[in-house]
């Protein structure tokens, strides 16, 4: 079986993102860029299950500019066996970045697509269920265990009221949550090693995927700031300050 | 004119207060009407509860074996159907509505606007990104329906109507996947308030340090009948289960008090908290960034500070 898996580039989650004076995007000059966190973790869920056997091939997919490349080598050194670089100079939505894994998944028949739940910068969350509608095939969504066995994956999955398992026909699609595995450290050998192994190239006009249908964004704005509060010293006044909002 | 069709959340027979918060984001797009559908084996009750809610103007139901557990994969393609007529298509931006709508908009090729925080025209509403640093204004293209999630705790729940809205048996046609399957659901049984709609939440951190330290956070939160929720560390080192987690990838909440307690107050976890009341913060750390946020703020260790609270609330 082979594994896509979704590997996107965000900025740093330990980066606090600014808007720019003018409302028209937020600063994104010389600020850090990794991977989404989910993606890396939808990355060692795909090798764990190559190094169990269940799966042959790990293909890792980033679309965006052309200098993804560095990023798509960090996934490579991790432990994938090939990336596809599907390139645009335009922001891809998540409905465009379906559409383009729908035309990737026809290309590869994968067994397996494994996204992150959401990516850090826009939170959508919204590709991976976009790509299983478009796909016709079965979601795990907010994934916190997997198990693949019999062309069926049973999933533990990561809901509001506590834990649900679902049973799925592969291939389908898995969306990762944040407890499913805690990605390896990629080794300075492997940054080494990942030097040959292969990108390939595609053009995102080249794949006739439809990119319209997007949302505009008209203005950015900061969120409203609450003002800084008060100290208390000790648990006395604490409760008489909220007696007197009338919390308690 | 608008007319909107709200996906209706529940679970054991009973709806879930987050449909009302959807509710009201549907009337702020100030439209003709507001339908709420009902996707269940058995619809009766859970509709009788929706059509009690102020601005419904019709609740439909569609009864199907198949729809006794709420899978993506069974509900979208229903959906998308009874969508047909409709200029938006809203549901709550639960876990449950994160895994449908994505769905459903996959299937009628149409953008999603997650987490809508308000409303400011029928096709342009503002929504969260970047952990919420940032707030995008954002306009849906008119030639497909709407399809949106509705940020809960932006949102007031809807009141109840004096008069019950009509109820109507809907019919689809359409035909459903068996390739996924319900299994288990494992429900953390508690007798505390819900998180997700409690006026009173108690948080602990990682700084509790332990399953059974958290046993301070519960004993308190019962005092003052306070839900209860934990940081991101507090759940990864297993002291309490994952739906308790709040923050950008856990329960966005808007409690009129909220407590953080050990919290350092890390920018994922003010994301779930932003539209708390008001937010008190324990912390021994009088440097922890969650004093930043908190309106009031009590520097001190927590496990002598709560059984001092205890005593002082009487
Ligand atoms: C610096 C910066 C500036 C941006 N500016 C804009 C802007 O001005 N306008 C705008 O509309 N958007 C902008 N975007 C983001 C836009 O391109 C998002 O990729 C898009 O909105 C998809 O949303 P999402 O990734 O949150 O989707 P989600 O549905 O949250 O993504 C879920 C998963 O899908 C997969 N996935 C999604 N996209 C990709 C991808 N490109 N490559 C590989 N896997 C992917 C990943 O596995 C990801 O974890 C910007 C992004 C960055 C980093
Ligand atoms: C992609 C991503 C998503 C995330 N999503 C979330 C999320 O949804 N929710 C979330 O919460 N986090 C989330 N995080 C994690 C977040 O970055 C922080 O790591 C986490 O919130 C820290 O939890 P904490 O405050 O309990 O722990 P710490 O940061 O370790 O803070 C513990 C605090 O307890 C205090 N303390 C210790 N002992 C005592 C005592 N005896 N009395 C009083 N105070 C004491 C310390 O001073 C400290 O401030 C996410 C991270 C990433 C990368």
């Amino acid at each position: 079986m082979k594994i896509l898996v979704g590997y996107k580039r965000v900025v740093d989650y330990n980066v606090r993102v600014q808007v720019k004076a003018d409302g028209t995007g937020v600063v994104t000059e010389g600020v850090k860029l990794s991977a989404n966190p989910f993606d890396d973790i939808a990355l060692e869920e795909a090798l764990r299950l190559r190094e169990k056997g269940v799966a042959e091939e790990v293909v890792i997919v980033g679309i965006g500019p052309a200098d993804l490349t560095a990023h798509l080598r960090n996934g490579l050194a991790m432990g994938a066996n090939r990336a596809i670089h599907v390139t645009t100079t335009e922001a891809v939505q998540p409905l465009t970045a379906a559409r383009v894994l729908l035309k990737l998944v026809e290309k590869e028949s994968p067994g397996l697509v494994i996204v992150g739940k959401q990516a850090i910068d826009d939170d959508a969350n919204q590709t991976g269920q976009m790509l299983a509608a478009l796909w016709d095939r079965p979601q795990a969504t907010f994934a916190g265990k997997v198990e693949i066995a019999d062309g069926k994956a049973t999933v533990a999955r990561e809901v509001d009221a506590g834990m649900e398992t679902l049973d799925v026909d592969l291939p389908a699609v898995i969306t990762t949550d944040l407890r499913l595995n805690e990605p390896r450290f990629i080794k300075l050998p492997d940054i080494m090693k990942a030097k040959s192994k292969p990108i390939d190239v595609i053009e995102l006009g080249s794949l006739g995927v439809d990119t319209g249908d997007h949302l505009k964004i008209t203005h950015y704005a900061a969120p409203p700031k609450r003002s800084k509060g008060v100290m208390v010293k000790d648990a006395a006044e604490l409760v008489a300050a909220l007696k007197h909002k009338g919390l308690l | 004119m608008s007319k909107i069709l709200v996906i209706a959340e529940h679970l054991d027979g009973k709806l879930n207060s987050a449909t009302a918060r959807a509710i009201s984001a549907a009337a702020a797009v100030k439209p003709e009407s507001i339908d709420v559908v009902v996707l269940s084996d058995a619809p009766d009750a859970i509709a009788a509860e929706a059509a009690k809610i102020e601005g419904v103007s019709k609740v439909v139901t569609v009864a199907r074996a198949e729809n006794k557990h709420a899978l993506a994969a069974v509900l979208a393609p229903q959906i998308a159907k009874a969508a047909a007529g409709y200029s938006h298509v809203f549901a709550p931006s639960t876990t449950f509505g994160k895994d449908v709508m994505p769905r459903v908009a996959g299937l009628l090729g149409a953008a999603q606007v997650s987490d809508v925080m308000t409303v400011q025209g029928s096709h342009v509403f503002t929504r969260p990104i970047y952990a919420g640093n940032a707030i995008v204004t954002v306009e849906a293209p008119s030639d497909h329906p709407v399809v949106a999630t509705i940020r809960t705790a932006s949102w007031p729940a809807a009141g109840t109507s004096s008069s019950a809205a009509p109820i109507e048996v809907l019919s689809l046609d359409v035909k459903l996947p068996s390739h996924t399957r319900f299994v288990e659901l494992k429900q953390g049984k508690s007798d505390r308030p819900d998180l997700q709609s409690a006026a009173k939440v108690v948080s602990g951190g990682r700084g509790v340090g332990s399953k059974e330290n958290f046993d301070i956070i519960y004993k308190f939160a019962d005092k003052i009948g306070a839900a209860v929720g934990a940081s991101r560390a507090a759940v990864d080192a297993g002291y309490v289960p994952n739906e308790m987690q709040v923050g950008q990838t856990g329960k966005i909440i808007a409690p009129e008090l909220y407590m953080a307690i050990g919290i350092s107050g890390a920018i994922q976890h003010l994301t779930g908290i932003k539209d708390a009341g008001t937010i008190v913060a324990i912390n021994k750390d009088g440097e922890a960034p969650i004093f930043e946020v908190a309106d009031i703020g009590l520097v001190g260790d927590l496990f002598k500070l709560l059984p001092e609270l205890e005593a002082a609330i009487g």
